[in-house]
């Protein structure tokens, strides 16, 4: 679905865990998250916690939707946030 | 005697071109077109007894009513057999000849086999069981293409089992035990030896071809964007309106967001079948992050969400079920000013 959005011109961020697959079949803005059942949470962490690393994440995919790429491409969060 | 009743389009039948090919399905007695050249084939093996006609543009815009009518007809013919076309590259005669071999044999389970060129998209009739033979893209190539198409067809409906390496039909996805000489780790050792070496091998598992997609341009500037939400996690209203299947989705759906600040546990749920829906149950946002998203657009790092968030379930789904997918928001966010995309993916 992502590879069709951006066919069609819209900048597409995949957000997803595991990144190889992603690669394989060709998402070309991609976002490691943390879990399979989580992509924008981490339950591990308080709430507060939580949320701020959501918007790290969501920061992170942000900046790759206005970043030019060239092919399938990761755009890592920082892990410590 | 082998009843065979062959289906065409309305250029094929000699009844026009695209001025015609708005024609409902109807029916000759008899072998039409490139139905004669199937009956010298036959050489008494059997008959042409008769020739469905449809017109391209008709099938294509109501593929399921065609399917009906056909069937219709179908119905009082006693037919053993059912060849589809050549559709050569003809895209919508392609679709038509592929969907009427799948129909006849899955829903009416009379043997049928279509031809085609290989990268007409009816191949995707292959997936869902439709028996195709490839041929060339023109229709300059029909002496050469028949006879493939007939003899899949004789076989098939003789019960003789089949299979795409010998009888040269488009592979199906159908899996089918066998008895290998070798035990697995014996047979992987050799093949890697033999890659070593330089050698042919074959891979027992074809692995699966992804084209590439040249990047979108990126935005100017995302603050002044409407990003839309884009999920395959199987979040949806709680009670799943639009029956979303928790594997093999069949369909994709929208729902309102406007007005919303954030997924309340509860009002929102995961329907995929594909991961323990605990965590994200407990709170939706962490497989859709309108709660963030929204702070943001309130801060100005974004223009606006769109009012709808897109959602199926990406669990066995196949490729070309999700392209279609993905099409389908596209040109619904396109054309709504939406400017990229955030897809969650489990």
């Amino acid at each position: 679905m992502a590879k069709e959005l951006e066919r069609e011109g819209i900048p597409t961020v995949l957000l997803c865990n595991i990144v190889p697959i992603a690669l394989t079949v060709g998402a070309n803005r991609v976002v490691p998250t943390r879990g399979i059942q989580y992509p924008t949470g981490d339950p591990s962490l308080s709430r507060e916690q939580e949320q701020a690393w959501r918007e790290h994440l969501l920061m992170t995919a942000l900046k790759a939707l206005e970043t030019p790429v060239t092919g399938p491409t990761v755009f890592p969060p920082d892990p410590k946030e | 005697m082998l009843r065979i009743v062959h289906y065409i389009n309305q250029f094929f039948a000699g009844l026009g071109g695209e001025e015609k090919a708005d024609l409902k399905p109807e029916i000759r007695t008899g072998p039409v077109g490139p139905g004669r050249l199937l009956q010298s084939l036959l050489r008494g093996k059997g008959e042409v007894v008769a020739t469905l006609i449809c017109g391209d543009t008709y099938f294509a815009e109501q593929p399921e009513e065609a399917c009906r009518r056909l069937a219709d007809l179908l119905f009082t013919l006693k037919a053993d057999l059912i060849l589809a076309g050549p559709a050569f590259a003809s895209g919508r005669y392609g679709l038509a000849c592929g969907e009427v071999a799948r129909m006849a044999l899955n829903e009416l389970a009379i043997p049928a086999v279509a031809a085609m060129h290989p990268e007409n998209p009816g191949v995707q009739a292959a997936a869902a069981g439709a028996y195709i033979v490839p041929c060339g893209s023109s229709a300059a190539s029909m002496k050469e293409a028949l006879p493939p198409l007939l003899a899949l067809g004789i076989k098939l409906a003789s019960g003789s089992a089949l299979s795409p390496d010998v009888d040269g039909y488009l592979p199906r996805g159908i899996r089918k035990n066998v008895t290998a000489d070798l035990p697995a780790a014996v047979r992987a050792v050799n093949m890697v030896l033999a890659k070593i070496a330089g050698r042919p091998f074959t891979s027992e598992i074809p692995l699966p071809q992804f084209d590439r997609v040249s990047p979108a341009p990126p935005v100017f500037d995302i603050r002044q964007a409407t990003v839309a939400l884009v999920t395959e996690s199987g979040l949806v209203p709680a009670g799943n309106p639009d029956r979303i299947e928790s594997s093999r989705a069949s369909h994709f759906a929208r729902y309102s967001i406007g007005g919303l600040g954030a997924f309340a546990s509860g009002k929102f749920e995961s329907v995929h079948g594909g991961y323990s829906t605990d965590l994200a149950n407990a709170d939706p946002n962490r497989l859709v992050p309108l709660d963030v998203a929204r702070r943001l657009q309130g801060a100005g790092g974004i223009a606006g969400l769109y009012d709808y968030y897109f959602t199926t379930v990406g669990n066995g789904t196949s490729v070309q079920k999700a392209q279609a997918f993905g099409r389908e928001i596209a040109a619904e966010i396109r054309s709504s000013g939406v400017k990229a995309a955030i897809l969650t993916a489990t």
